[in-house]
């Protein structure tokens, strides 16, 4: 079983790389080069937090745009190309496709921002010729980013279980915007009254959480983060992309590939 | 012990926008196919073949119905480890060299990784692939993705082997070492259940046949009970150019090639064109009684049933 997950997760990352989704790494390079020579040159005392949040923000962004891309034909591509009949008809159950598809794909993006990593850490010792301490809460960032990717790929793949891949990107990329400004859905779902504020609680609840995830700007800034929300976002990350995965699940099992 | 024992698998889908309308894909069907023959099921575009494949895989979920593999419930994955099925114009991961491809399907068989290296190489070689083992499948051409799609269905050595459609892209070449494929199948011992319309390579691999219209089964047999009976006619063939006028006389339906005459004639004729022939002193070769083609039988399977749904409706 182990095995198996692991065979189509390769796979799934083997794909991405040599169908070039890795590239996107060279338009980052070259925005935060470009990024980190001009605000050196306009900057005064503040080209560091320019580059943190420039870079931390890309980084999210094109992980982002990665994870719904690729994640929404992660299904529906291997049912339209019929891929899936020779693998679906070896001892390989669908549960067992969904996971290691969103395996692969998680694993792309964890590699993905690796070297964007690499690149935001460049820019910054381009700016500031040493690193300090405090720089090391970046890591924290680029955690909290990967956790909102684990989210967001198994989003993409619960709506590529049944929809066709654009509806699917309309879907994940709605629930993204929205999940940005889940707090200011909480804090509106406070305030109503009535049906409107069950309905707003519900929905504030039901949504992924990301505004939760975003602690650039305060990284940015040199402010620590709380261990607890480190604990909490990691519990939160897990449960709500093991729902959605097993929502994906659920849905396949019962999938008739005409 | 049957290797398929199909118990009135059927299938009906929903359709429209709001799926109040039914579409029904396959009839109950009753199929059994015996360990170690090659069964053909044959049937026109859209007859319910891939539907019934589809099913046996599990790649579709029947309405109603079951079946059971080489004595397992087919929804058993012990059983998905000794099947191999090649769909209808495969595509596969088109990233991937052939190698790697049959490497990634023979992870996923569970064929050790040993074994798995040794039996890649046997397969690409079996297959015709062998010199372009290390290029990516988006170049290949139809031809070569079908020869991928055949290894990769025997590439597990599995007991029973599902081919839809297998000679479909292949040149004339590439059937013929189908078939002899098919053979060596059959010669060691495996099942093949192979679908397709083309009737010439079904009379000339299968042991039985069944024929599906418009999702119904329409008949089932061995090659030579459907296409035994006798038309009434006989075939004659003597040497020589020369065609008595007696024999034009009797109506009969005449070829001649090279120094060979064959004549159709009613069989109660038989006995008047051997006397005719003696007399002439022409030399008998053959007599042949004409038998149903496996296509004329097929054709007329196909004709009732148009008639009956036809009365039906």
């Amino acid at each position: 079983m182990k095995g198996r997950i692991a065979y189509i997760a390769s796979n799934t990352f083997r794909e991405a790389v040599r169908d070039r989704v890795l590239y996107n790494l060279i338009a980052f390079a070259l925005l935060l080069s470009g990024a980190a020579i001009l605000v050196g040159q306009i900057s005064i005392e503040i080209e560091k937090l320019v580059v943190i949040n420039l870079g931390l923000t890309a980084v999210s962004l094109f992980g982002v745009v990665i994870a719904i891309f690729i994640g929404i034909g992660l299904v529906s591509k291997e049912i339209e190309k019929r891929t899936l009949y020779t693998v679906l008809s070896r001892p390989v159950r669908r549960w067992e496709f969904i996971v290691g598809k969103f395996f692969g794909l998680a694993g792309t993006l964890v590699v993905n921002t690796f070297f964007m990593a690499v690149g935001v850490f460049g820019a910054l010792f381009y700016v500031s010729h040493k690193f300090v301490r405090a720089d090391a809460l970046i890591l924290v960032a680029l955690y909290f980013i990967i956790l909102e990717f684990l989210i967001i790929c198994s989003l993409s793949l619960l709506f590529s279980s049944f929809s066709s891949p654009l509806l699917s990107a309309v879907f994940a990329f709605s629930l993204f915007v929205i999940g940005s400004f889940a707090e200011d859905l909480r804090n509106f779902a406070g305030m109503a009254h009535g049906i409107s504020r069950w309905l707003a609680t519900g929905a504030a609840y039901l949504v992924p959480n990301f505004s939760a995830f975003n602690v650039i700007s305060s990284i940015a800034h040199e402010q620590p983060v709380a261990s607890q929300l480190v604990v909490q976002n990691t519990l939160y990350a897990l449960f709500y992309a093991t729902m959605a995965l097993s929502g994906a699940v659920l849905i396949f099992e019962r999938r008739d590939l005409k | 012990m049957p290797a398929i024992e199909i118990l009135g698998l059927e299938k009906t889908y929903s359709v429209g926008f709001w799926r109040k309308h039914t579409k029904r894909a396959l009839h109950p069907l009753h199929l059994t196919v015996e360990d170690g023959e090659i069964f053909g099921f044959l049937g026109p575009n859209g007859a319910g073949k891939t539907t019934t494949l589809k099913l046996l895989m599990g790649l579709v979920f029947p309405t109603a119905g079951s079946a059971r593999i080489l004595d397992h419930e087919w929804t058993d994955p012990v059983v998905k480890a000794q099947i191999g099925f090649l769909p209808e114009q495969p595509y596969f991961y088109d990233h991937l060299t052939a190698h790697e491809l049959l490497e990634y399907y023979g992870q996923l068989s569970g064929v050790p990784a040993k074994q798995r290296k040794v039996r890649v190489d046997e397969v690409l070689h079996q297959v015709g692939l062998r010199d372009v083992r290390g290029v990516q499948l988006r170049k290949f051409s139809k031809g070569m993705l079908q020869r991928v799609g055949i290894g990769q269905a025997i590439l597990h050595n599995p007991k029973l082997v599902f081919f839809d459609e297998p000679m479909s892209g292949l040149d004339p070449m590439g059937r013929r070492e189908v078939r002899d494929l098919m053979e060596e199948l059959k010669h060691k011992g495996k099942t093949v259940f192979f679908s397709t319309h083309i009737l010439s390579d079904a009379e000339a691999l299968c042991d039985r046949v069944a024929i599906v219209h418009k999702g119904e089964l329409r008949g089932i047999g061995a090659i030579e009970d459907l296409t035994s009976s006798v038309q009434g006619k006989v075939e004659m063939v003597w040497q020589g150019s020369l065609v008595p006028a007696s024999i034009k006389a009797l109506g009969a339906e005449i070829h001649v090639s090279g120094d060979r005459v064959r004549a159709i004639i009613d069989e109660n004729q038989q006995d008047a064109v051997i006397d005719i022939l003696r007399r002439e002193r022409q030399r008998l070769i053959a007599v042949i009684p004409v038998r149903t083609s496996l296509e004329t039988y097929f054709v007329e399977k196909l004709r009732r049933s148009e008639t009956t749904a036809g009365r039906t409706a």
